[in-house]
């Protein structure tokens, strides 16, 4: 699903748009959208007045055919925006829907009985059926690990190649229908049923087919509509006002000025924008369960985000060997990298390499036999290995010492300061002892310190410049996390955070009147998740999490939630952009119009005919064709959005007011001229 | 709730009926005429044998020459205080422009000797009230010599009793400069009589 | 134009200013109950009316409250139109007013309109002037900053839900606010000439030896609370030209000091009510430069005058002795400057007391007005009225340019949804609708044609403003329509109930709306609304809002026919 190379105008999906332009004129589906299906009102009524004056055989007949035919148009340019915005997303449900192709599952009976296989299609698994996966095998439904470890290509769903892998218990226990197995095998018992699984509501989303209008969009149609109703007043009762002064209008003449008038141009493009908003969110392989939740993400006030893998890099790394006094930092390094060999965790290869680095200690391999290797467990809280007669540990300092002190070992008395002084820094002190021959004694520490994201810092900042706080969430101790937090530069943080004090923080921001932000993977998440105004679910987590959110990010990175926000804010602010341009343009279409409609009446009235438009039919044919191509010619604006620069919104209205609302004044007095001119030109008028 | 609600309505309609439409005039009325009884009663003018003659708030009409003329009327059949208001008439009404504006001008070229295209804009146009009491100088100043000519007096005379009642802007700077015409002609008897007390 | 045209404009200006922050305050106090010295008095009230004063309302109670009172006062001042002859204060003997003109008069004072069919002079008595037209120019006034005062609360108020006592507001508001300010106004105006007195109609013999009668009364009185609760409707026809209302031109301006003072005071109480004095300011700082652009243009026509009658022969240069421009309609004493000042004052608020005829207005310097009312004279505005309107424009305005700055809309913390902009937009829409369709239904029938005094397109643009100051709650008019008809009346009428209750509704359910909300702290991320770009946004919104409903219907009446009378044209 990389639809984010798409070209903005595919061929096959203009195609389709195209065809569908037509489909939508149904007024079942106009009517939704009240400012076009006025238009679509004009276009029959001007229609209409056609084939009387054709069947009449009146003159003049070209300029009411050219009329009729770009009121048309109008409608159908909305149309067709709507159905680009929603072409892209088709697009990519089709690819997906290529996935949900049935498939033969093996069906268990009893899950504990890995032999006794049943094939069975995957549209016959209901919920609670158990199956089995080997190598080579597509997951035939959403499920959950229920026993096995396995390599797992999920590319179909997220368009990452590198497998994940899938285990039982934890938090990476879910498996989605549709990837395929690559090692291994998997017990999976079944958590959805066909219809309902998670490919089928994401080709329901990114279709649109569910879509419902967002707060700001019902908002923004009854502003919208009532601005329409107040310019078919206006309209209206401007015949009796040309009566009066001794001239009425034709019909068409005033459905052009109503037309022009009312807001076409964000009319047209209203469903199209917020489409395409999902869609961004789409090409970031984030899924959002409802428009709602994308704009809530563009309103969002605080964003809580896990130290841990967002802000953080996720492990922490050796950064420095501390001996006691007593030993040289060779030794140490030495000893270390030894008691880490065999450790095949993030941090325990960070101090190969350090030692390696450092001290051009190599990496030596243990013959096996040689040396055991003592795992990290729960309860020792410290790992190393022994060989004859020389034990080397590391591990948490109060674990270590007491392991020295239990054989009678010296502890340095160094050692405490040089622990504590970490733990204060903001790292995690990894103290290293050794028992030689029946003799113990503690060696040094080890500085293991999280690495904060590249970067990071800067996009913090950006947020502050939004008006967004960033509080950190971690379970570390305060001084660790006041550490963290200052170098990544978070507004605040909550340490030694439990479930609990996440959502009570969650509340009390909300409670203040702000909109919170958060991701979450585990099962513990859920209940946060679904309190906050916007929970990011990753996809790699359990079940759990994914129905408490409102998006799923199927990349599963949590920092990813900074794009959310930027998406919501970007299509809020196209939304109110072309609102702006679509009002402002207004001014043009009356200096065009309205001498053009008295100017018979009141050849005086030849001085507000500021732009000199060639005579009255040339000005209202301009205005129209003008009206009708802005539409499209704002159709990629819509689709992409506006530019979007982080900054306060002071300096974001200032820019955007310049931009739509002084260009919306001007643009249409230079396409109308020059739309004018063409006319003339061609002898069209 | 419709009922709990109509009480107060009721009771406030008639009890702050009570005291801003009976309470306040009375008491600005007794304020007023402690402090300015002639202001408070109209401003009015008497002759010396105490009728009243005018208030010198209010035009009243002077067609005769040897007196200075105010301003058209559209109040009743010229200043009529009982039927305050102007022409009403608008920027293209004919009937403006080429009756009341061309007549007044007509009358300022023949019995005032004025210039046409430099007719005061006061002169020939009505005020809003139909009731103005003033007239600008420029007015006053075109209709000095008329005035002399019917009092058989010197024209400098004149001119400087309508020099005395020239008003400055209110303060320095609030209005305009203009001529009370009413107390300018009750002058222009007392000190230069047409018919000089036998 | 001259210097010192400009030097009254500026003065003006100069004097507001420093008006709006001391008045502002006293205002605030008068409405959140720190100011106690009537309280004696304001028990009286309270238990025998049944006021709970600690008791506070929902907007459907506030508004329910509002509309029941503003009925009884109104069923009062028709029967005592209806019945003046059997009351006393007569000496004149006013007979009965007509039944239709009764209720127009009703409701036009009823909703502070003041729209006047009738010569008060010839059909008032003194009670009926006093006892029923002076207490509405206190009643609609008071209401009208009321409702200001709820929304007010509504907006600042963190999720309360409830906006205040109704009742509490309104005698508050008469007794602190409107009555020692029209106190103290009316004796600057007696001072200086408005007449004070109870007596018969004075005959005049005249120098000439002809007869005049000058109509008396109890005028000064009425005359402060017309300008200070931007009521508007005059003594007698020629209103605040008749030198028996507005003598000399220090009463004139303090009458147009009077007509902004509270409407002025009003964004500095609201900002202060908000906690955010610069936002008070910025609306201020918008109407003000709303208001200096329309005294402008106005100024500049009328001095400029009317080149038909400089062909016919009339200077129209100004020079130190000659008015010059426009004076048809105007009064020396005020000359061009101060009528085109107060004209545009007058418009701004929802006055519409008026010093000199804007009928004979020049086209543009009559657009003015016309304009001023159809942006729903939100500059400094009615009593309350103007507030409430100008907030209209600030939702709306921070809703369309609010979503770009990439948030859900919010104004003073508070969300903006769908609720509010319905709510919003319906004002908009009943005060076009009510301008728009009545003057259209006019346009085309021969009732409404009857009432013309001017041809062409003056015509049009008398039916256009009888509507439009009528449904804004002005009025003023181009005085020329005769609106003593039938038509006229009964249509005249029930638009000024529409232009203002029907308004008031949504907006008090505005009010509601906003204050059940939670507030949202402040942020970089916050739409700002005290920067000069505010300013100038809200500014482009309502102009922009107000000429596209209504550019149409004007470009038929004052455009075309400045055009024509630049061309000569005379009808």
């Amino acid at each position: 699903m990389s639809a984010s190379k798409r070209p903005l105008f595919d061929g096959p999906i203009v195609r389709r748009a195209a065809r569908e332009s037509f489909t939508k004129l149904a007024p079942k589906k106009m009517v939704r959208n009240p400012v076009m299906f006025v238009v679509l009102v004009g276009s029959v009524l001007t229609t209409l007045v056609l084939a009387r004056d054709l069947a009449l055989g009146h003159g003049g007949i070209g300029f009411t055919i050219q009329i009729a035919l770009w009121l048309w148009f109008t409608v159908l340019f909305a149309n067709f925006a709507e159905a680009m915005a929603e072409g892209r997303g088709k697009a990519q449900a089709d690819s997906l829907r290529a996935t949900r192709t049935q498939t033969m599952a093996k069906q268990l009976k009893d899950p504990k009985q890995k032999g006794a296989i049943v094939a069975a299609s995957s549209a016959q698994l209901r919920v609670g059926d158990y199956v089995i996966c080997t190598p080579g095998d597509v997951i035939p439904g959403d499920g959950e690990v229920y026993e096995g470890v396995a390599s797992v290509d999920e590319s179909a769903i997220t368009g990452e190649s590198a497998p994940v892998i899938r285990e039982s218990g934890g938090d990476r226990s879910a498996v989605t229908g549709g990837t395929k197995v690559l090692s291994d095998y998997l017990i999976i018992r079944i958590t959805a049923n066909p219809g309902e699984t998670f490919l089928d509501r994401m080709i329901a989303l990114v279709e649109g087919a569910s879509r419902q209008k967002t707060p700001n969009e019902i908002a923004l149609t009854i502003l919208l509509s009532g601005l329409t109703i107040i310019f078919v007043l206006a309209v209206a009762t401007l015949q009796p006002f040309a009566v009066y002064s001794g001239g009425s209008v034709s019909i068409p003449v005033l459905i052009s000025l109503l037309v022009c008038l009312i807001p076409t141009t964000i009319g047209g493009l209203l469903s199209a924008i917020g489409i395409a908003g999902m869609d961004r969110l789409i090409q970031q392989n984030v899924i959002a369960m409802s428009g709602r939740s994308v704009e809530a993400a563009g309103d969002v006030n605080t964003l809580l985000l896990d130290k841990t893998g967002t802000i953080t890099l996720g492990n922490r790394q050796a950064a420095e060997f501390i001996p006691v006094a007593g030993v040289t930092v060779e030794q140490l390094a030495d000893r270390a990298q030894y008691a880490s060999l065999p450790d095949e965790t993030p941090e325990g290869r960070s101090i190969v390499v350090l030692a390696k680095e450092r001290f051009a200690i190599r990496g030596r391999t243990l013959e096996a036999g040689e040396a055991q290797f003592v795992p990290f467990s729960a309860t020792t809280r410290m790992s190393g290995v022994d060989m004859g007669s020389l034990q080397v540990r590391k591990g948490a300092g109060d674990a270590v010492m007491r392991w020295v002190s239990e054989q009678d070992g010296s502890l340095a008395p160094d050692l405490a300061g040089i622990v504590e002084r970490i733990a204060r820094e903001g790292g995690t002190p990894l103290v290293v002892a050794e028992s030689d021959n029946g003799v113990a004694r503690a060696l040094g520490v080890i500085y293991l310190k999280d690495v904060v994201k590249g970067g990071i810092r800067e996009r913090f900042s950006r947020l502050r410049a939004m008006g967004i706080r960033t509080v950190m969430i971690t379970g570390d101790n305060p001084l660790t996390a006041a550490a963290i937090a200052k170098e990544a530069g978070v507004d605040e943080f909550l340490a030694e955070a439990t479930p609990e004090d996440k959502m009570a923080l969650i509340k009390r921001e909300q409670a203040g009147g702000r909109l919170v932000a958060m991701t979450g993977d585990g099962t513990n998440d859920a209940p946060a998740l679904a309190q906050a105004d916007v929970g990011v679910a990753m996809n790699s987590g359990t079940q759990a999490a994914k129905e408490a959110g409102n998006m799923i990010d199927l990349d599963s990175n949590p920092t990813k939630l900074i794009e959310v926000v930027e998406i919501g804010k970007q299509l809020l602010m196209t939304l109110g952009a072309l609102t702006t341009f679509s009002i402002a343009n207004d001014v043009a279409k009356y200096f065009a119009i309205i001498p053009a409609m008295f100017v018979v009446t009141f050849p005086a009235l030849q001085a507000l005919n500021v732009m000199r438009l060639h005579s009255p039919a040339s000005a209202i044919l301009a205005s129209v064709i003008f009206n009708a191509l802005i539409i499209i010619a704002l159709i990629p604006l819509a689709l992409r959005g506006v530019k979007y620069r982080p900054a306060p919104a002071a300096m974001v209205l200032r820019t955007n007011l310049a931009i739509y609302g002084l260009g919306g004044l001007l643009v249409p007095f230079v396409g109308i001229k020059l739309i004018d001119m063409a006319l003339v030109l061609f002898r069209l008028v | 709730m419709l009922r709990k609600q109509l009480r107060p309505a009721v009771m406030l309609t008639l009890l702050l009926c009570v005291i801003t439409g009976l309470v306040y005039p009375g008491i600005v009325t007794g304020l007023a005429r402690a402090l300015f009884p002639r202001q408070a009663d109209g401003s009015l003018i008497t002759s010396a044998d105490g009728a009243v003659i005018g208030s010198a708030l209010i035009g009243q009409p002077f067609a005769k020459p040897e007196y200075f003329h105010p301003r058209p009327s559209a109040a009743g059949n010229g200043y009529d205080d009982t039927l305050s208001g102007g022409t009403n008439l608008g920027p293209t009404s004919a009937k403006l422009a080429d009756t009341l504006i061309a007549q007044a001008v007509d009358s300022a070229i023949k019995n005032d000797g004025a210039r046409k295209g430099s007719v005061p804009s006061d002169l020939a146009t009505s005020s809003a009230s139909g009731l103005d009491p003033h007239i600008s100088p420029a007015n006053a100043f075109l209709q000095v010599a008329r005035v002399a000519r019917a009092r058989h007096a010197d024209s400098s005379a004149v001119r400087a009793i309508v020099q005395k009642h020239l008003e400055d802007r209110q303060f320095g700077f609030f209005g305009e400069p203009r001529v009370n015409v009413l107390l300018l002609n009750l002058d222009l008897d007392h000190t230069l009589p047409v018919h000089p007390a036998p | 134009m001259t210097a010192n045209g400009w030097f009254q404009i500026a003065l003006f200006s100069a004097a507001l200013l420093v008006i709006t922050k001391p008045l502002g305050i006293y205002v605030l106090k008068v409405y959140d109950g720190s100011m106690r010295w009537l309280a004696p008095l304001e028990r009286v009230l309270y238990r025998i009316s049944g006021v709970d004063r600690d008791e506070e309302q929902h907007w459907t109670r506030y508004a329910a409250s509002m509309l029941i009172f503003s009925g009884a006062s109104m069923l009062l001042t028709y029967a005592v139109l209806r019945l003046q002859q059997l009351l006393p204060l007569n000496p004149q003997h006013m007979g009965a007013v007509p039944d239709r003109q009764a209720f127009e008069t009703a409701a036009s004072f009823t909703t502070n309109t003041n729209w006047q069919s009738y010569s008060g002079e010839t059909t008032m008595s003194y009670f009926s002037q006093m006892t029923q037209l002076t207490f509405h120019n206190f009643a609609s006034a008071a209401t009208g900053v009321a409702l200001a005062v709820a929304l007010a609360r509504g907006i600042t108020r963190h999720s309360a839900g409830k906006l205040g006592n109704f009742w509490v507001d309104l005698v508050r508001g008469t007794l602190y606010l409107f009555l020692p300010l029209s106190i103290i106004l009316a004796l600057v105006f007696v001072q200086q000439g408005v007449i004070q007195n109870f007596t018969q109609y004075v005959t005049v013999h005249t120098v000439e030896g002809a007869k005049q009668l000058l109509a008396m009364g109890p005028v000064a009185s009425q005359e402060a609370i017309k300008q200070i609760g931007t009521n508007g409707g005059g003594f007698f026809n020629a209103n605040s030209a008749h030198p028996f209302e507005n003598p000399t031109p220090w009463t004139n301006f303090w009458q147009m000091l009077a007509i902004f003072a509270i409407p002025a005071a009003l964004t500095c109480m609201y900002g202060r009510m908000a906690n955010n004095q610069k936002h008070g300011w910025a609306l201020w700082a918008a109407m003000f430069v709303l208001f200096i652009g329309g005294a402008s243009t106005a100024y500049w026509a009328e001095a400029r005058g009317n080149p038909i009658h400089a062909a016919r022969g009339v200077d129209v240069v100004a020079s130190a002795v000659n008015p010059g421009g426009n004076m048809e309609g105007k009064e020396v004493r005020f000359g061009i400057a101060n009528s085109a000042l107060f004209a545009t004052i007058t418009t701004d608020a929802s006055c519409g007391a008026v010093n000199a005829m804007h009928d004979s207005f020049t086209p543009l310097g009559g657009l003015v007005p016309l304009v001023n009312m159809q942006l729903g004279e939100v500059v400094f505005g009615g009593v309350g009225a103007g507030l409430y309107g100008m907030l209209i424009m600030v939702v709306l305005a921070v809703f369309i340019a609010g979503l770009m700055v990439g948030r859900t809309p919010e104004y003073l913390g508070k969300k903006i949804q769908a609720r509010e902009v319905q709510m919003a937009m319906l004002f908009v829409l009943i005060f076009a609708g009510s301008i728009l369709v009545t003057a259209a239904i006019a346009a085309v029938s021969p009732a409404g044609l009857k009432g013309l005094n001017n041809a062409g397109p003056h015509g049009l643009s008398e039916i256009i403003y009888a509507f439009t100051s009528t449904a804004a709650n002005n009025g003023s008019a181009f005085a020329g329509l005769s609106g003593g008809t039938y038509f006229y009346n009964t249509i005249l009428g029930l638009n000024m109930l529409v232009g203002r209750f029907a308004m008031i509704v949504p907006m008090i359910a505005l009010a509601g709306f906003m204050a059940e909300k939670r507030t949202v702290p402040a942020s970089a991320g916050t739409f700002p609304v005290t920067t000069p770009l505010f300013v100038a946004l809200l500014i482009s919104v309502i102009l922009i809002v107000g000429a596209l409903t209504f550019f149409p219907a004007l470009a038929l009446g004052p455009i075309v026919e400045h055009f024509l009378m630049q061309a000569g044209r005379l009808f």
